[in-house]
């Protein structure tokens, strides 16, 4: 905006081409070459990016690659590092909470603020504090570690979050000694996986309500918890016609369109531009979530925006699922304000030399565009989100 | 997930919607909605529109029903828990007029007998502000300001604001004049002060208050019987003590009467007659439309003046809408004042120059008031010794009241001047009766250290973390006026390195921005000055609005010197993000729509003389023309659309959460 104006005198604006600080620590931690794109610089692609391609089977030429690696190097990853690790009797020293992490991120149906909580759980399993002092400071190294690790992903930061918390409220509890608060904090950790699996199920009860026979629903991206709602839906004999965006580049949209078709459900399939086109025909809006902001906006994957836009000014509910351990303290302006997830985007054919991309993996969605979010807490306004959060961390 | 959160139940579809309802109180009632929505429906309402068939399958919804039904009466006016038994009160019978009924109408018409047997005067409406239960002025309040107002009814607005004040001023003295009716006999103005003070009671006897009256021939004869007594005080010739210190007692004349000190040398029996008219023509009050507003009330206003310290110029040609205001000319007393020094025995000297300070404008700004308010409380406890016969609760909070009194007539009170004395007399009331004076009185003076140190340092430390967060390299910050935490924030990002330039926007008559730009250029910062006249071009190069606030309203709305609402409008037309910081503690339970219903007049000569423009101070005797009105308004109201965050010690929260912090730590503010 500043750009515009003639009056504007200082002008020490940053190369946009230099890589900021979190891209080539990205680099430093994912050296993945790529060769989709023609011109030398190798492009950044966040770790919060590769967990998703992960999750969403997504297929792109550096999935591959980095799938055929993991192939190639073995079947390291069967058990947990930090089972492998207290196997071995290394204890501490031979643990890292990132390999941690990154196994029980790679397992298909776990969130990553799961994973992010079994990492710290398992910290907490290898740890040989003998206080509860102890203990909250290796947890609060080891989840700083994490978060560094990817600085991009919101549920990570916000599982951590949680986590801590947890744990800083827990020692403030009397046990009668330190081993029973410390396997109460580990138990609570293991049932997180099973909470967020419920979660899913407790969400997709609320959220049926709002299906109703003969609507039509617009999805855009893979979301574990909208398909938990619509399988919901149409196993209580609803009948509902879904509307699927194509979700370019990573093709989402496809696989979600499958998994819908495959328990029957009608769907079809639009390309990310035929938004405006169909939304008369569109009854309602269902979004995800990567993680949902204090302001009680969402962040969520590229174009969730401008549906919400589109969606808002033709007067269609747009509504979101997401966990509440999604839920993050974060309060982005708007768009520029929030740590940009970066990934490759394969064009087909070379772009021309001196073209930029906008490789950007998100976007926020202010609140006055969404209605209604369907948590595990129930459903609630946007403005619900701040409330919750403040009892959560204040 | 949550410990705290065991009871609820995961699965009923629950839609809560935070803000706008204060907990415990009956929910808003949803307008243009039909009664018999259910979940899904009555969602719909809330938001945009969803298809009508949603609520045509609702399973659940319809048993649970989440959402509170509307109460059938009306749509437009909260139902009022406190409203509601005085509608049943003998005077609400005895009206003649029940035929016609209209919410609103039966609303005010239903409080406000009791208000047209008090006399009201300036000082009234602004104490309460300290004194008054929270509960009870937020429900007054907000249902005072939440009237419809279009833009045709402006008039009726200002009314409502007028009488709002009114109601809530009568609040806290009904319980006041049920007092002496107990004991009489009693020194009253300690009672008065200490009862006015019992805000537990308060709000507890909220719809009960009209009953206990006592019935008209009760009141006159008790009446009766003072006056008879106070004529034979006079006869013995008693030296007239001017009640002068304590302006709060002779709030009413039913009060007034009360006193057994022998009034001043001022009250003839002329005027003994005159009140007796008036009282007579208040008295039926019920039949006659009420008097307007309080200051075009010749009695109210002379008496007003008669008690006050401080002298006021005559208030002439205030605009219409704003006659409730009170009218303040700083600096012109002075000398005067200086010559009542020592007459004033009951005003500790360290309270007293603290409100030579506001009178003259030497202490502005939120933050800084309040401090040398409790600063000076702070002086006054030390110095305080109990009389004999007294005891030092109720002695001290009505030593505090009266000091509050005396600061009002030196300028209003702000709402964070409020939220502190409230804290104090708190504290006072809560004291262990086992502790002896000593230590009561070392205790008072920490509390308000802690009060300082914990509710404005640490949490201006705090909002200057949270928003530094928020400034980047190649910023262009906006602010407006001069904000001490918008300054702190400033200058410490600079000093962190951050790349960013401020713009100063600053506006007549006060053009506190310049003090701000001074210090701001002293450290190095990069700044543009500018006039909020080009606020709409400058705006274009801004990318963050940092303002400070006043008071932060529950509706999200906030309270501010004149022009934030202008400055914020601008900003959001432009799409730039508009950040106000401001300490939990300035936080409210009142909601206001408008900025007319309580807001501040400044000097109109501020307004009307240009410094070192000759050509332009043709209005100097505007005074003497009776088709000129000056308006010169300090504060003002800038609704919370424009608002995109506000940075509380709390963290970061979007306007909808000022209940949800009131709510959570406004009960702990005032215990800590």
């Amino acid at each position: 905006m500043w750009r515009r104006s003639a009056s504007f005198v200082v002008d020490n604006r940053i190369d946009p081409l230099s890589p900021s600080d979190s891209t080539t620590f990205d680099q430093e931690q994912n050296p993945i070459t790529h060769e989709g794109i023609g011109i030398g610089i190798p492009p950044v692609i966040s770790a919060y990016y590769q967990t998703r391609t992960e999750h969403h089977a997504v297929v792109t030429s550096d999935w591959l690659a980095q799938s055929q690696k993991a192939a190639v190097d073995g079947t390291g990853m069967e058990t947990p590092p930090a089972e492998r690790a207290v196997a071995a009797g290394t204890g501490r020293k031979g643990f890292r909470v990132t390999d941690e992490f990154n196994y029980w991120r790679k397992k298909p149906d776990l969130a990553e603020a799961v994973a992010a909580i079994m990492a710290l759980s398992s910290v907490i399993k290898c740890s040989e504090a003998t206080t509860m002092m102890e203990l909250e400071g290796e947890l609060k190294e080891a989840s700083n570690s994490l978060k560094a690790w990817d600085a991009t992903s919101i549920s990570l930061t916000a599982g951590c979050d949680l986590f801590m918390r947890y744990v800083t409220r827990t020692s403030a509890l009397e046990y009668e000694n330190f081993e029973s608060a410390k396997s109460r904090l580990m138990d609570r950790g293991e049932k997180f996986g099973e909470i967020s699996l419920k979660a899913r199920k407790a969400i997709a009860l609320l959220g049926q309500d709002f299906i109703f026979e003969g609507c039509t629903i617009l999805v855009h991206g893979f979301s574990r918890v909208v398909l938990e709602v619509l399988k919901l839906a149409a196993e209580n004999g609803k009948l509902f016609r879904v509307l699927c965006t194509e979700g370019r580049p990573d093709r989402t949209g496809l696989r979600f369109s499958k998994e819908l078709a495959s328990i029957g459900v009608s769907v079809k399939l639009l390309i990310d531009c035929a938004v405006a086109y169909t939304m008369d025909e569109v009854d309602m809006v269902f979004f995800g979530a990567d993680g949902v902001v204090e302001s009680g906006g969402i962040i969520n994957m590229m174009g969730t925006y401008q549906i919400a836009l589109v969606a808002h000014s033709m007067n269609k509910p747009v509504y979101v699922a997401a966990e509440s351990y999604k839920f993050a303290r974060l309060f982005p302006l708007d768009q520029k304000d929030l740590t940009p997830a970066l990934r490759p985007i394969d064009f087909g054919v070379p772009i021309p030399s001196g073209v930029e991309v906008e490789t950007s993996a998100r976007d926020y969605t202010p609140p006055k565009y969404l209605t209604l979010l369907f948590t595990e807490l129930g459903v609630l306004t946007p403005s619900v989100v701040s409330d919750e959060l403040i009892q959560l961390y204040l | 997930m949550d410990p705290r959160r065991v009871s609820r139940t995961v699965i009923d579809p629950m839609v809560r919607t935070v803000g706008f309802n204060a907990p415990g109180a009956p929910p808003p009632p949803q307008p243009h909605q039909s009664i018999q929505s259910g979940t899904a429906e009555s969602v719909a309402g809330l938001v945009s529109s969803s298809p009508p068939s949603v609520s045509d399958i609702d399973p659940v919804g319809n048993s649970l029903s989440p959402v509170m039904i509307p109460p059938p009466n009306h749509a437009s006016v909260v139902p009022l828990p406190g409203a509601v038994p005085t509608q049943m009160s003998p005077l609400r019978m005895n009206d003649s007029r029940t035929g016609s009924y209209s919410p609103l109408e039966s609303l005010l018409e239903t409080l406000s007998p009791r208000s047209r047997v008090n006399v009201s005067e300036f000082a009234d409406e602004t104490t309460v502000l300290g004194l008054i239960g929270k509960s009870g002025r937020g429900i007054l309040e907000k249902t005072a300001s939440s009237l419809p107002v279009s833009n045709g009814e402006l008039m009726e607005a200002a009314t409502v604001g007028g009488r709002s004040l009114r109601m809530t001023s009568n609040l806290t003295k009904v319980s006041v004049v049920n007092m002496p009716m107990d004991i009489p006999g009693i020194e009253f103005i300690e009672k008065g002060k200490g009862a006015s003070v019992d805000v537990q009671k308060e709000r507890e006897s909220g719809g009960k208050k009209l009953k206990e009256k006592t019935s008209k021939a009760e009141r006159r004869a008790i009446q009766e019987a003072q006056r008879a007594a106070k004529a034979s005080a006079k006869n013995a010739g008693t030296a007239s003590k001017n009640p002068k210190q304590q302006p709060k007692i002779a709030k009413n004349s039913q009060k007034k009467d009360n006193l057994q000190i022998p009034s001043k040398s001022l009250a003839s029996e002329k005027n003994d007659a005159e009140r007796l008219l008036e009282k007579d023509r208040k008295r039926d009050g019920s039949l006659v439309p009420q008097p307007r507003m309080q200051f075009d009330d010749k009695h109210r206003v002379e008496k007003a003046k008669r008690r006050s310290v401080v002298n006021r110029c005559e208030a002439r040609n205030i605009v219409e809408l704003f006659r409730h205001l009170p009218q303040y000319v700083h600096g012109t007393q002075l000398p005067e004042l200086e010559s009542k020094f020592f007459k004033l025995d009951a005003i500790h000297p360290s309270v007293y120059k603290v409100g030579m300070q506001y009178l003259t404008g030497d202490v502005m700004g939120g933050n800084a008031r309040c401090m040398a308010m409790l600063l000076a409380f702070r002086d006054a406890i030390k110095d305080y010794s109990t009389p004999s016969e007294k005891t030092l609760v109720r002695d001290l909070t009505a030593k505090i009241g009266s000091y509050v009194s005396f600061l009002i007539e030196c300028r209003p009170l702000s709402i964070s001047m409020g939220n502190a004395i409230r804290f104090l007399k708190n504290r006072i009331a809560k004291l262990p009766v086992t502790l002896s004076e000593a230590e009561a009185k070392i205790n008072l003076q920490s509390d308000i250290d802690h009060f300082i140190n914990e509710k404005i340092v640490i949490a201006d430390k705090a909002i200057v973390e949270h928003a530094i967060t928020k400034i980047s390299d190649g910023d262009v910050l906006l602010t407006h006026g001069s904000s001490c935490v918008v300054e702190m924030i400033l200058l410490s990002a600079f000093e962190q390195g951050k790349q960013f330039r401020v713009i100063i926007v600053d506006s007549r008559p006060k053009l506190e921005g310049k003090m701000l730009l001074r210090r701001l250029i002293a450290k190095g910062l990069s700044c543009t000055y500018t006039h909020i006249n080009a606020i709409s071009y400058i705006m274009h190069e801004v990318t963050r609005v940092f303002l400070g606030a006043a008071s932060v309203l529950c509706n999200g709305a906030v309270y501010s010197r004149v022009g934030t609402a202008c400055v914020a409008m601008v900003a959001h037309a432009f799409r730039v993000p508009v950040m106000i910081c401001c300490e939990a503690y300035k936080f409210e339970t009142r909601v206001q729509l408008d900025s007319i219903c309580s807001n501040e007049l400044g000097d109109p000569n501020a307004i009307s003389k240009v410094p070192g423009r000759k050509d332009l101070n043709h209005l100097e005797n505007w005074s003497d023309s009776e088709n000129l009105q000056l308006l010169n308004l300090t504060y003002d109201a800038t609704p919370s659309d424009y608002i995109s965050m506000i940075i509380t010690d709390y963290g970061m929260v979007p306007p909808t959460s000022v209940p949800v912090i009131v709510r959570e730590y406004c009960r702990e503010q005032i215990w800590i």
